[in-house]
């Protein structure tokens, strides 16, 4: 079995799968991380971010990525002023055509997908769960539709060759050449037209040689960890898995016991924190900005945690005489996403699904919505957006970057007063360096990143429970992270085998297939005559025949035909073809007989051999012992030697004339047989 | 133990009140608990005594802790809420006692109670019935359900797995496949292969089970096109109330309620119509409410909309009160129950039916029994109370909006799934006897049709899993040159069976012995034949060796010959020709194998014998 790994971040991963003759992908996700490193791109002009000056090239630099680049007024960062760009996975290692599955954990994890479906020769089968399909597609078409507000034409491409010798953050970018632009609504239809929807649990056969099943992870609507198992060995995928009571279906921990390894990624990007504190300290932040009649902005995702951010607030809101305060919800999506989230009742917590047996909307959003105090927007642009927009007020709104969407537009607007807040709930970006584009600023930034996937505690523990034969894990969970490099509590240890890999890197783990399974044709099994060797273990020598369907294996009876031999046609003298019935003769070995019918074990007693050969006339032996066990018993008569060892006895014989036709080895043979135990 | 036997409770030969026992690996299963709409006594639930072998009255009313039917039954599946699949649920759970589990899908989860408590209510306020279950009952019962998904594989114990699949016919249906060890059969509960105005087409995959079980409402007919029926319908509604008539449409709360209400919405809408439209009881936003949260579980053209429209939004159609049955005027007014057999329907027919202006239309099967069973077949004289028969005046239609597969439906599935058998459930005897020709002329399969009571047994061929170890497998895949097996050409496996801890393992035989300590002991035979030839050593050689690869090449031995030494590829036989070292005009002939290859190794000295006479 052999793993790679094609992305460098392990919350956006990407791995290729070799066992059993198949190749699988796991996950194909997009690393948005990369997009800040360019300029935001605002909805309409922006004179601030217009006026931020051109980097001036140092000595023995291209000139012309003056043009490309525009430096901040802090920090000394620079900024690729073209389209944002996304990390997809490096497919340089792997042909895609010979890829047979993709499975999928999660919507945050399948965002790259276009790229393989739309531009690569893959023609597997693409696994996901059916909340996976709906909120994936509504990130992409979000994201599409984000960048396609953008105004800028031609991507910067020259700032890449020299990228390391430029100032922070773009030195740090790893392989820019290899980044891509979104690609467009086409290439999204056309790729979630190829996926195929798996319910929990569902097992998917993959060319009769593996199963893949996923079951719930518990991290988001639809989110899935995946089982890959033969009839004899089982593997784990675990990818963005959350033990912590939010709005998803609880993970399932029961059918990830007895692995034989379990693949561990997208452990949390906050190891410092966690989420409960976190959501505290945002309400207590949005209710104190409100409170002073400042507004409060919150770059989020279509989906996922904020679902529970409406949930928690609202109701931190009413116990704080703050219910007046508006909420909006600004996305292409928005709609979409709380309609969706209502209609997923199978998919959520029981105290979420037990609502709709009542009827009622699994989450307080939906009568938020009734109530007015939460509004959704496709855009700003929205005709009733601004009859309905007032202050102060919560915006929910994309994207977490700061690079793209309506967030923007916010920051400009209320970034210069410091009665109003903007706080960071998405972990998966650096919010120093989301906002150093937009730097002076003078609203307050609250940074409280909330993400309930396993931190290294609860991995450690969930290792523990599952007792897998070997764990893999990303080569980064091995060391503390780098901001906290003391706390030697943020790594994974464990005490089972443990395999680490980075991008690009391949590893080889010990599993090996030694067990198929098989069909016995109760024909054949009737016929075996097993020996009991002891008492508990019996065996018999078995030949059969040997079929294969959909890599699936029975063993028939043995029927002994007649060969048939065929004749070449002839024409007969009215020209018609007479099939001539092929002459059959029967073989000279029958099938049957052509292998061992049975086995000899145990030693031969040669007192006991000598007697019955004398019963039988056989008078003459004369027995030599060579040695303890080892001897030759001499049979002159019939020109016959043989040699009796431990383990094995050697019957020579010579005939001269050839006219006893092998007669008398044969019946030498039959006391032989006659003396040793058999099966 | 390897047959698959089915004993209908309910259902058998007839519709109403389904309900089958089924015993597969050992396991027992029972498939819906339905009770019959045209009986009052006790023929409307199963016969449940049979299931425990024996009278269970003693037990009845008791509540046995234990539960009378616990031990007997693995497993109870609910294919749907509609009540002739559902209806007995509490009382077999709560009154005669079982608590194992039950499954049904989430929509049925929902909605089942809803309609139980419903029944409940006309069954005991309405007609004063006595020992009937409670409310408390049918939430104790329902607390035993375990919500499915679709598709999902459910585990039940070690050895039972479960499967739903779409079903169609009302919101969550479902088909159920089960499997035990080896065998499975699939239970189609009521299904519909076209789809509607809200709901999908049922979908199963080639799962190849050895039982379908199928209903079979309607065997025998093959229904003219859905677009004719539906405007049929819109025609006769819009002529009745032109002329000022009202309309009677008696329908279930769910399943064809919504169909038809989203049907006359968009004909309303489109016609400009004015009439008032109304769905009785306050089920009406409830239900419609079921339908908004359950959405994933329509049809693909409401699933994509749902964001911008609702379907289940009406803008037309309200609550109805008890009170606008004496409205004058026309009306269309949609009440329950759909089979005229008791409630609101029964009561506005009752006021209704002497006035040949308005119009009753049944879209749905009416059991034996019911007031719709009754008028359908043209009764006039409907005795609403005891000796005061009324002559039913109002037109009386049958459109058949039932959900349910049809006679190509039907087919369609069994060739969906390829099933090794077919049952018939679920219609009438005479109609499945046509099918039952039917299905076996043009799928080739056996097809069963048991009565109420009556077991069926489906014979399943046995197999016999083993495991095979996987160096066996590629060292045979080797001397077969990696060709992959193939049913036209025979690959033989060779190796020993290992028998123990109830488990069987296929190894060679070496591999065997290695693992489990035996001591093997081999007996090679070396046989010296002299064969008088005075030619050159390597022409008597070549002849040996022509010899035997014209002797075995129908064989697919595989003759090899290293430095005049000649072997069969896996096997032990060697062959050796060479000089005599007495006589130059005799060349010794030698053949050697083990015991194990004695047929070979024999054959080949019989052919060097024979070479030297």
């Amino acid at each position: 079995m052999k793993l790679i790994c094609l992305s460098g971040c392990p919350n956006k991963p990407c791995y290729i799968l070799k066992f059993k003759g198949l190749t699988l992908m796991l996950d194909c996700g997009l690393d948005m991380g990369s997009a800040l490193n360019f300029m935001p791109v605002p909805l309409v002009h922006s004179q601030k971010l217009q006026q931020l000056g051109n980097y001036h090239p140092k000595d023995g630099q291209d000139p012309a990525i003056e043009m490309e680049l525009k430096e901040a007024n802090v920090l000394n960062h620079v900024f690729v002023d073209s389209v944002p760009e996304f990390a997809a996975p490096d497919l340089t290692m792997v042909d895609m055509a010979e890829v047979d599955c993709i499975l999928i954990s999660n919507y945050s994890n399948m965002l790259a997908l276009p790229y393989i479906t739309e531009e690569t020769g893959f023609k597997g089968m693409i696994f996901l769960t059916e909340p996976t399909l709906h909120f994936g597609r509504l990130f992409m078409e979000e994201t599409i539709e984000y960048i396609a507000r953008s105004t800028k034409g031609q991507s910067a491409r020259r700032w890449k060759d020299l990228h390391q010798t430029l100032p922070h953050p773009l030195c740090e970018s790893v392989n820019p050449q290899a980044w891509r632009t979104i690609y467009n609504r086409e290439m999204m239809e056309s790729c979630l037209s190829k996926v195929q929807l798996v319910g929990y649990s569902e097992k998917m056969d993959v060319f009769g040689l593996l199963e893949v099943s996923p079951v719930s992870s518990g991290y988001r609507l639809g989110s899935s960890n995946w089982i890959i198992s033969s009839e004899f060995e089982r593997i784990a995928y675990v990818s963005g898995t959350s033990t912590l009571t939010t709005h998803p279906c609880p993970m399932e921990q029961a059918p990830l016991r007895n692995m034989n390894c379990v693949i561990l990624t997208a452990l949390t990007q906050t190891p410092q924190t966690n989420p409960d504190p976190m959501i505290g300290e945002f309400c207590k932040t949005v209710i104190e900005t409100t409170r002073q009649g400042g507004n409060v902005l919150v770059p989020c995702y279509p989906s996922g945690i904020v679902y529970d951010l409406f949930e928690c607030l609202a109701g931190q809101m009413d116990i704080n005489s703050l219910s007046t305060i508006p909420m909006f919800f600004v996305s292409p999506v928005a709609d979409s996403s709380l309609a969706y989230s209502n209609i997923m009742a199978e998919w959520l917590s029981a105290t979420k699904q037990n609502r709709v047996y009542l009827p009622d909307e699994p989450f307080p959003h939906g009568n938020l919505a009734k109530s007015g105090r939460l509004k959704s927007f496709r855009s700003l642009h929205d005709e009733n957006f601004s009859t309905e927009y007032r202050q102060p007020c919560i915006m929910f709104c994309g994207h977490p970057s700061l690079r793209f969407g309506d967030a923007i537009h916010f920051i400009e607007l209320w970034g210069s007063n410091p009665n109003n807040t903007i706080v960071f709930t998405e972990p998966s970006f650096n919010h120093a360096l989301a906002l150093a584009p937009f730097q002076p600023l003078l609203m307050k930034a609250v940074h409280c990143p909330i993400d309930t996937s396993l931190n290294f505690g609860q991995s450690k523990k969930l290792i523990r429970d599952l007792k897998p034969g070997c764990l893999v894990v990303p080569e980064i969970y091995t060391h503390p992270p780098a901001a906290t490099p003391n706390r030697s509590d943020l790594k994974m240890e464990t005490d089972i085998p443990k395999y680490t890999l980075s991008r690009y890197e391949t590893i080889t783990l010990p599993i090996k297939t030694k067990f198929e399974s098989i069909n016995i044709d109760p024909k054949l099994a009737s016929a075996l005559r097993p020996v009991e060797i002891r008492p508990g273990l019996a065996i018999a020598t078995i030949t059969g025949n040997l079929i294969a369907k959909n890599n699936k294996f029975e063993l028939l009876a043995i029927e002994d035909k007649p060969i048939e031999i065929p004749q070449k046609r002839k024409r007969d003298s009215r020209g018609l073809i007479a099939s001539s019935l092929s002459t059959s003769s029967t073989p000279l070995i029958p099938i049957k007989s052509r292998k061992p019918a049975e086995y000899l074990y145990g030693k031969l007693n040669v007192k006991e051999f000598v007697q019955k050969l004398s019963a039988i006339g056989i008078q003459d032996a004369r027995v030599e012992e060579l040695s303890k066990g080892c001897s030759i018993i001499n049979l002159e008569s019939e020109d016959t030697l043989i040699q009796v060892e431990e383990s094995q006895t050697h019957i020579l014989s010579h005939d001269e004339t050839a006219k006893d036709k092998d007669l008398n080895r044969q019946r030498i043979r039959d006391l032989l047989l006659g003396c040793l135990n058999k099966f | 133990m390897s047959d698959i036997t089915v004993t209908p409770l309910g259902a058998g030969q007839d519709v109403g009140r389904s309900c089958l026992l089924v015993q597969i690996g050992g396991k027992h299963i029972m498939l819906d608990c339905g009770m019959h709409m045209g009986y009052n006594d006790d023929r409307r639930f199963p016969d449940f005594s049979y299931v425990a072998g024996t009278t269970l009255d003693d037990v009845t009313g008791t509540g046995n802790p234990n539960g009378a039917l616990t031990d007997h039954i693995d497993a109870v599946i609910i294919s749907h809420f509609h009540l002739d699949h559902c209806g007995a649920l509490p009382f077999m759970t709560e009154m005669i006692g079982y608590n194992g589990p039950i499954y049904m899908t989430h929509p049925t989860k929902a909605i089942a109670p809803i309609l139980l408590e419903d029944m409940r209510r006309v069954a005991v306020e309405k007609k004063g019935e006595v020992n009937f279950f409670t409310s408390a009952m049918i939430k104790e019962c329902m607390k035993k359900v375990i919500a499915v998904n679709l598709h999902q594989i459910v585990k039940v114990g070690e050895d039972i797995e479960l499967k739903a699949y779409y079903a169609g016919h009302v919101l969550g249906a479902a088909m159920f496949q089960v499997k035990v060890g080896n065998q499975s059969f699939v239970y189609t509960g009521d299904y519909n292969m076209t789809p509607d105005r809200h709901l999908g087409a049922a979908w199963i995959d080639k799962c190849r089970p050895d039982l379908l079980i199928s209903e079979s409402t309607y065997a025998t007919t093959i229904r003219d096109s859905k677009r004719c029926r539906e405007r049929d319908f819109l025609k006769k509604v819009h002529d009745c109330v032109d002329k000022g008539g009202k309309v009677l449409i008696p329908v279930f709360a769910l399943g064809r309620a919504q169909e038809l209400c989203i049907l006359l919405e968009t004909y309303w809408e489109r016609m400009n119509l004015k009439v008032p439209i109304y769905f009785s009881m306050g089920l009406t936003e409830k239900a419609n409410n079921y339908y908004k949260m359950f959405i994933t579980w329509t049809n693909e053209k409401i699933r994509k909309t749902f964001v911008e429209r609702n379907m289940f939004e009406f803008k037309h159609i309200s609550g109805f009160d008890r009170s606008y049955i004496q409205n004058p005027g026309p009306i269309v007014v949609f009440a329950t129950p759909g089979m005229l057999h008791a409630g609101l329907s029964l009561q506005i027919f009752e006021e209704w039916c002497t006035n040949e202006l308005n119009m009753i239309i049944m879209p749905g099967y009416c059991v034996a029994g019911t007031v719709g069973h009754k008028i359908l077949n043209g009764t006039r004289k409907i005795e609403f109370k005891k000796g005061k028969p009324v002559e039913v005046k109002m037109s009386v239609q049958y459109m058949s909006f039932s959900a349910h597969a049809d006679a190509k439906g039907i087919m369609q599935l069994i060739s969906y799934c390829e099933p090794r058998n077919v049952m018939l459930v679920h219609g009438e005897a005479a109609k499945m006897e046509f099918l039952k020709q039917k299905i076996k002329q043009e799928h080739g399969v056996e097809c069963y049709m048991p009565a109420n009571g009556e077991t069926a047994t489906i014979p399943c061929p046995i197999t016999i899993p083993a495991t095979v170890s996987a160096r066996l497998m590629d060292t045979e895949a080797e001397a077969y040159a990696q060709r992959p097996p193939d049913p036209k050409r025979s690959r033989l496996l060779h190796g020993v069976l290992v028998m123990q801890d109830n488990q069987l393992r296929l190894m060679g035989a070496e591999e065997a012995c290695e693992d489990l300590g035996i001591p093997r002991h081999t007996i090679r035979f070396t046989s010296t034949t002299n064969l008088s030839d005075a030619g050159p050593l390597e022409a008597t050689q070549k002849r040996v060796e022509d010899l035997m690869r014209r002797s075995l090449s129908s064989m697919e031995y595989e003759v090899q010959v290293v430095e005049g030494e000649i072997s069969i590829a896996n096997s032990s036989v060697l062959m050796k020709v060479e000089q005599n070292e007495d006589d130059d005009g005799i060349k010794d002939i030698m053949v050697s194998w083990a015991n194990q290859d004695e047929a070979l190794g024999s054959t080949l000295l019989n052919l060097v014998q024979n070479m030297a006479q």
